[in-house]
């Protein structure tokens, strides 16, 4: 069989189509099915039928509201904590740290190597009575003698920013990295100070890397749960902990899907927003 | 290389060490993580089941006697030399509701699970059972029956015990610091007293924390009403809305307690005794002057063994109900010994553990523990949300 050349781009595009059908459409067909289910009457746990409820929505929104706001604010701030750590840090590499450049980003990328649940209960060693971070703090009282760190939003938000920080740093080092040293120079030919280059010339060209490394950090922030369910207590519970807690606990497979299905819509819009703005007014 | 003990519980879930097969529970129940990419498989290694001369054994982790330096499961060993049998034992069991949602859909068609013998707690035993998912005993193949435990021979969910045998008990009660609680905690006002505000941990367990808490407040576990547990739950919720207790948690409660973040918490007796013994001292255990709860983990053959493996199921079973056999295990696990005439086993290969009262509860101890009483599925899920709902999930 011959293959035109129009043919060509389809037949490339096969694997690709065919692994998101199987792997990421199905799946949504299939929880978006789950979400309106209701329990069999006299059946068994973990027994449902489709009834095409769409009440289980508003249920598990109305539910579990606090949680969702929990999860967008702890992940906002994270994704703010991790931006005010990141920028300097990929400023830095990019532009001054001449040879040690690789090193370096080997080392922003080096805590990946290790698992990501193993680092987070190491932050619960650190945060904890008997880490260094709690006594020091209390013999300088900047905490007082009863305060705890872990069990605290505090250490939920920290953990989530020590984790994500790295897909903050990555795409924020190859923007700058990429800018082209001669336009800053030229910015102080023209008069402009570090301040006004940094924020008419450097930040702008760099936004490409502030957005995507914003969203690679918010949107799994949003959805996380095992920092909060290691770090946190049971007011710190954010929207990843609770679908886990349906799903696995109650056993309540269609309260689990409508949730997992209220978040990706919330992402979605909430990301569809800010590309809109980041992208049309900032990025051009 | 860090050595297995400088350990976080968590962390060597993680690694795949050897801990407590509570806290693998815990590791679940915080994480599921590893659940959740567990439950990506399909059930267990499968491949033996054609072999008919293979029993395959899922169960918790360290709930068998090993031997570390070998790397081998002694009392397992001896029963493949003895009887010929290849058995192969898989510590899959994370949590409960986590190995029930994995094979579930496989039961449900009458495919091999990849295991001929399972260890659900009473109340998915139940539910197995239920469903239909368990087979009953050839009690011809299992002569050791006999020989479990007065207490433990006739539960609700199996009167006769036709389908399932009791692995280990576990107890829960109140575990303290004893330097932040040099008097002991033996009632619920003790354990919320002031030196341990915001430092009480309890367990994930629902039936165990609510069920301490109802029997704290005179309510038997065998005819709980739905408005007597939901006053149990909202009197958790306070307590945590109130800043009383940090955390509901599975095993890390012993983290937390070594940590010093806990000073007092609703726990599992194994688990203290265990703590107890590597902080020399530092902490005890106790059942409530109200009741603490008594609970199970059950062999059971599950109804996709073939019938080869089902009559090798049973020769394990059989083999495990020896007391000799149980004495072993129980020397090393230290959770509540099934089997009768364990104890005078065990004064010749370890007389301190004898007189444990962790592993053999005497009469006295053992008429202060109450089993939670079976839940109808409808009452399982209301309840289990209610629970949830109170930790903020």
């Amino acid at each position: 069989m011959k293959i035109s050349k129009s043919q060509v781009p389809y037949l490339l595009l096969f694997p690709g189509f065919a692994f998101l059908f199987t792997f990421f459409v199905l799946p949504i067909i299939n929880l978006a099915q789950t979400s309106t289910q209701t329990p069999i009457s006299g059946g068994d746990t973990g027994q449902y039928t489709q009834t095409f409820a769409f009440s289980n929505y508003i249920h598990a929104f109305t539910d579990n509201k606090d949680q969702f706001l929990r999860s967008f604010v702890y992940a906002t701030l994270a994704t703010i904590l991790a931006l005010a750590i990141s920028y300097p840090l990929a400023y830095a590499i990019a532009f001054k740290s001449g040879k040690f450049k690789n090193i370096l980003l080997v080392l922003v990328v080096a805590p990946f190597f290790t698992s990501f649940l193993l680092r987070t209960v190491a932050w619960k060693q650190i945060l904890g009575e008997e880490g260094f971070v709690v006594p020091t703090l209390r013999s300088l009282h900047i905490i007082g003698q009863q305060t705890t760190l872990t069990s605290t939003a505090f250490a939920v938000v920290t953990g989530m920013t020590y984790n994500f920080l790295p897909f903050m740093t990555l795409p924020l080092y190859a923007s700058l990295e990429r800018i082209d040293p001669r336009t800053i120079e030229a910015s102080g030919d023209l008069y402009a100070n570090g301040l006004t280059t940094f924020r008419r010339v450097t930040l702008p060209l760099s936004m490409p890397g502030v957005v995507a490394g914003t969203l690679l950090t918010f949107i799994p922030a949003a959805g996380d749960y095992v920092n909060a369910s290691i770090l946190g207590s049971p007011s710190t519970k954010m929207i990843g902990n609770v679908i886990e807690s349906r799903y696995f606990k109650i056993v309540d497979y269609p309260t689990a899907a409508a949730l997992s299905f209220t978040l990706m819509v919330a992402i979605l819009i909430l990301v569809t927003l800010y590309i809109r703005k980041a992208g049309t007014e900032e990025l051009v | 290389m860090v050595t297995e003990s400088s350990l976080s519980p968590e962390a060597r879930s993680v690694l795949g060490l050897h801990l407590s097969r509570r806290g693998v529970l815990a590791g679940a129940g915080g994480l599921g993580a590893a659940g959740l990419l567990a439950a990506c498989g399909s059930g267990a290694k499968s491949g033996g089941a054609k072999n008919t001369n293979t029993v395959r054994w899922g169960n918790w982790p360290l709930y068998l006697d090993f031997d570390s330096k070998t790397k081998k499961y002694p009392t397992l060993e001896k029963f493949k030399k003895d009887t010929g049998i290849d058995a192969q034992y898989f510590e899959d069991y994370n949590d409960n509701d986590e190995f029930f949602g994995k094979v579930q859909a496989q039961l449900k068609l009458g495919q091999d699970i990849g295991y001929d013998v399972v260890t659900p707690t009473d109340w998915m035993a139940a539910r197995w059972i239920r469903l239909g998912y368990s087979q009953k005993f050839n009690s011809a193949n299992i002569p050791n029956k006999v020989n479990i435990l007065d207490s433990l021979a006739t539960p609700s969910y199996d009167p006769k015990r036709e389908s399932t045998l009791t692995w280990q008990g576990i107890m829960s009660g109140f575990g303290w610091n004893v330097e932040k609680n040099p008097k002991g905690i033996h009632t619920l006002d003790q354990l919320f007293s002031p030196q341990n505000k915001g430092k009480i941990v309890v367990l994930t367990e629902m039936r165990d924390t609510i069920g301490i808490i109802l029997m704290a407040q005179g309510v038997s576990l065998a005819t709980v009403t739905e408005s007597q547990f939901m006053n149990a739950v909202d009197f958790m919720a306070k307590k945590i809305a109130d800043g009383w207790i940090r955390g509901v948690k599975g095993n890390e409660y012993a983290q937390d307690l070594t940590s010093g973040d806990a000073s007092a918490v609703i726990g599992w007796s194994g688990d203290m005794f265990i703590l107890s013994s590597e902080n020399k001292g530092k902490f005890d255990f106790a059942i409530p002057e109200s009741g603490g709860t008594i609970s199970g983990d059950n062999l059971m053959i599950p109804s996709t063994a073939s019938a080869a493996g089902k009559a090798n199921a049973e020769k394990l079973i059989n083999y495990y109900y020896d007391p000799t056999v149980a004495a072993e295990v129980a020397a090393y696990v230290n959770y509540v010994c099934p089997v009768k005439g364990a104890q005078a086993a065990m004064e010749k290969i370890a007389p301190e553990l004898s007189k444990s009262e962790y592993i053999f509860p005497t009469e006295k101890t053992a008429a202060r523990l109450q089993v939670f009483r079976s839940l109808t599925p409808a009452e399982e899920t209301k309840w289990a949300q209610a629970f949830q709902k109170a930790q903020g999930n």
